[in-house]
């Protein structure tokens, strides 16, 4: 069973070869003129500008955490949805249960502001 | 052949240890963070391993409640980190040391 | 090949608990709703949702019963846990009234929900009967509380022990987690019952890796909670750092939760692995009282000196763990209780001292202040005393039934060690006495008038200290009777 992976591993061994020959002998064999400019950093051709630390505003910050916390609420309710028939009464108020607790939160968020985005 | 549910118990061991280790020896609070969510990605894959195991669904049910319980931490966390990082300038655990560790 | 039970809509089970988590749910909108004037009154709305609570807690006390298909075990060492978070609630609520003018931050929705949320937690981890429901009830409890101790969003020191909080949680809970794996990889079952069951009828698998490692990844995440040594070092900076009236209700409502949670767990599931886990925590108990005890000493911060203490605390609790009876057990609940009352109470006073945007946590701060402050003085010494197990004080009689039911079964060793640790722990307690009395003050303090409520909250305590120490018979009975009912 094992055979039949052969060729395949041939490949890959040539493949990862080809690839690890061509950068050792380019490096070994090239001429190496260093200059300044050649060190900066390549971004299409570009001068590049600014920091490589750009803050990102706040506001990105809570509505990510929010996406986060109520995106992951939908977890509990794919297997509740899928035995919704079995689960009957008690799956359904306990599912009514969690989203009117859910929605007070939303409200909360809301009214705090948090989704304003100006 | 290895059986599947030892590679899978392996990899969730090996995951946690990974996240262990990272948490007791980085400085950096979001990075510390970030070990430990492997630490439980790893008990998360051992959950699911034993539940195949087990043939219950206990252990399923278990890893939906570390999810949600992992992004509410995630989220309570990170509102730490960036108090603390607007107010001390920096979130290296080393230099928190206004009272002994 | 899976099948699944649909369980009964059973409300009553879970009545109290259901009624601080609407309070909680009222308390946020009430705050985002009513505005500026609405603010004072959030903490008389959660007053009422708590007091409410502990009033259907009496009412819907029954028999046992499993509800929710094994979730959660109402029975009466649930029903004395609830008692002890509703308690402690009520009188961190009381405290935070009053310190809302040392700390404004804390006047609003959001403190007094957070805390009504990690009152809920609590009270479920007393009742958790499925490692799951020991699970999410331990996060609700811990998320809230890692919020609480960042409350005081402008001090340095809160936020630092937020984050030190949240990190050594987080990862306490990566290790709870990882036994619960191995030991449902063990047992295929994460019931705490069924665990029972199973262990005991599969003596034969007691000593396979899996189960011995979970056991001790276990103890580990526990023993962060509760603070066992060695995995108490966050305790005093938490402490520290955290609003003093977190602080009280961290150090007694986390503590019994935990304990609540350690003991189901340990005495129901791994019933037939006491032998193996009591050397441990025989070990543990030791070594918990007497490293609490002896840094306690050298401590110069009150807050920091009553964290030390509460290490100290643990460790006794411990004794009564290793020794494992049915009384022993009882006499756990009895002492959380006590505990409860003396270490919020003295942690009302600390929260009292000071005026707004300062506090006074130095011990040198507390030169004085018995004749000042006489009440401060008087109840802060019962607590101490309550604390340091001297009668008439509920410390006295938790120590002794602890200690009595050590030497009744046989761990005469563990017992003296903890009046040993008892006498050491004096030196401390008295030495703030002292303080407070025989020393004129270093320099000048003002304090805010204290508000009725913390009136009230030092007159509860100081009342359920002396009411335990002087009566102990009503609250023992129904802690004996609260202890049979397990599982």
């Amino acid at each position: 069973m094992l055979r039949d992976y052969v060729p395949v591993m041939l490949m890959m061994l040539v493949g990862a070869g080809f690839g690890v020959v061509a950068v050792v002998l380019s490096s070994a064999l090239g001429p190496k003129r260093r200059s300044r400019v050649k060190k900066e950093t390549y971004e299409c051709g570009m001068t590049t500008q600014g920091a490589t630390y750009a803050p990102t505003p706040i506001k990105y910050y809570v509505v990510a955490l929010l996406f986060l916390v109520f995106d992951l609420e939908c977890v509990f309710m794919y297997p509740w949805a899928v035995h919704y028939k079995s689960l009957g009464v008690f799956g359904f108020v306990e599912m009514v249960i969690f989203m009117v607790v859910l929605f007070v939160c939303y409200v909360y968020v809301w009214k705090k502001g948090a989704l304003e985005w100006e | 052949m290895i059986d599947n549910q030892s590679v899978y118990l392996a990899i969730s061991i090996i995951l946690f240890v990974i996240g262990a280790a990272g948490a007791i020896c980085r400085r950096n609070a979001i990075v510390v963070f970030m070990c430990i969510e492997i630490m439980l990605a790893g008990v998360s894959i051992a959950f699911v391993t034993f539940s195949r195991a087990n043939q219950s669904l206990d252990g399923i049910f278990m890893v939906l409640f570390v999810m949600a319980v992992a992004a509410a931490e995630a989220a309570v966390g990170l509102a730490i980190f960036v108090l603390m990082y607007r107010k001390h300038g920096s979130i290296d655990l080393d230099k928190f040391n206004l009272m002994k560790w | 090949m899976l099948e699944f039970v649909v369980p009964a809509l059973n409300l009553k089970a879970i009545l109290p608990q259901l009624i601080l988590a609407l309070t909680a749910l009222t308390v946020l909108l009430v705050d985002v709703f009513a505005g500026k004037d609405g603010k004072t009154s959030l903490g008389g709305l959660s007053l009422i949702g708590v007091v409410a609570a502990l009033v259907t807690l009496f009412l819907s006390r029954g028999d046992f019963e499993s509800a929710y298909a094994g979730m959660l075990a109402v029975d009466g060492f649930g029903f004395f846990i609830t008692l002890i978070i509703c308690l402690v609630a009520l009188l961190s609520i009381l405290v935070a009234i009053s310190y809302e003018k040392v700390c404004p931050e804390i006047r609003s929705g959001e403190f007094y929900s957070l805390l009504l949320f990690a009152a809920f937690g609590m009270s479920f981890m007393g009742s958790a009967s499925n490692l799951i429901m020991i699970f999410v009830a331990l996060e609700t409890m811990s998320i809230s509380i890692y919020v609480l101790a960042g409350f005081k969003r402008d001090n340095l020191k809160s936020i630092e022990s937020a984050l030190k909080y949240f990190l050594l949680g987080a990862f306490a809970s990566g290790f709870l987690l990882f036994g619960f794996a191995l030991i449902y990889g063990a047992a295929g079952t994460l019931d705490i019952v069924k665990l029972g069951s199973f262990f005991t009828a599969h003596p034969d698998l007691l000593h396979q890796p899996l189960v011995m490692g979970g056991v001790a990844l276990m103890t580990v995440g526990f023993g962060f909670k509760i603070a066992m040594f060695p995995f108490h070092m966050w305790t005093p900076d938490v402490y520290e750092g955290a609003p003093s009236v977190v602080t009280g209700f961290m150090a007694t409502g986390v503590k019994a939760a935990a304990f609540a949670a350690l003991v189901r767990v340990f005495f129901v599931a791994f019933a037939a692995l006491q032998t193996d886990w009591t050397t441990i925590m025989w070990i543990a108990a030791l070594l918990t009282m007497t490293v609490g005890n002896l840094i306690a000493i050298s401590q110069t911060n009150i807050k920091r000196m009553l964290a030390y203490s509460s290490i100290a605390h643990a460790g006794y609790l411990l004794i009564g763990f290793v020794v494992g009876s049915e009384i022993a057990r009882s006499a756990i609940l009895f002492y959380l209780l006590g505990y409860a009352f003396a270490n919020i109470g003295a942690f009302a006073v600390i929260s009292a001292m000071g005026s707004k945007g300062e506090e006074y946590n130095e011990l040198s701060d507390f030169q004085g202040v018995g004749f000042k402050y006489p009440m401060l003085g008087l109840t802060m010494s019962i607590f101490l005393f309550s604390m340091a197990g001297i009668p008439p004080a509920a410390g006295f009689m938790g120590k002794f039934f602890i200690f009595s039911e050590a030497i009744k079964a046989g761990y005469v060793w563990l017992a003296i060690f903890g009046v040993i640790n008892s006498v050491i722990s004096l030196y401390y307690y008295l030495g703030v006495i002292v303080r407070m009395y025989f020393k004129d003050p270093e320099r000048e303090i003002s304090i805010a008038a204290p508000a009725g409520t913390l009136v009230a909250a030092l007159s509860l305590a100081a009342f359920g200290v002396l009411q335990m120490g002087i009566f102990p018979s009503y609250v023992w009975d129904l802690a004996r009777a609260s202890a049979k009912m397990l599982m």
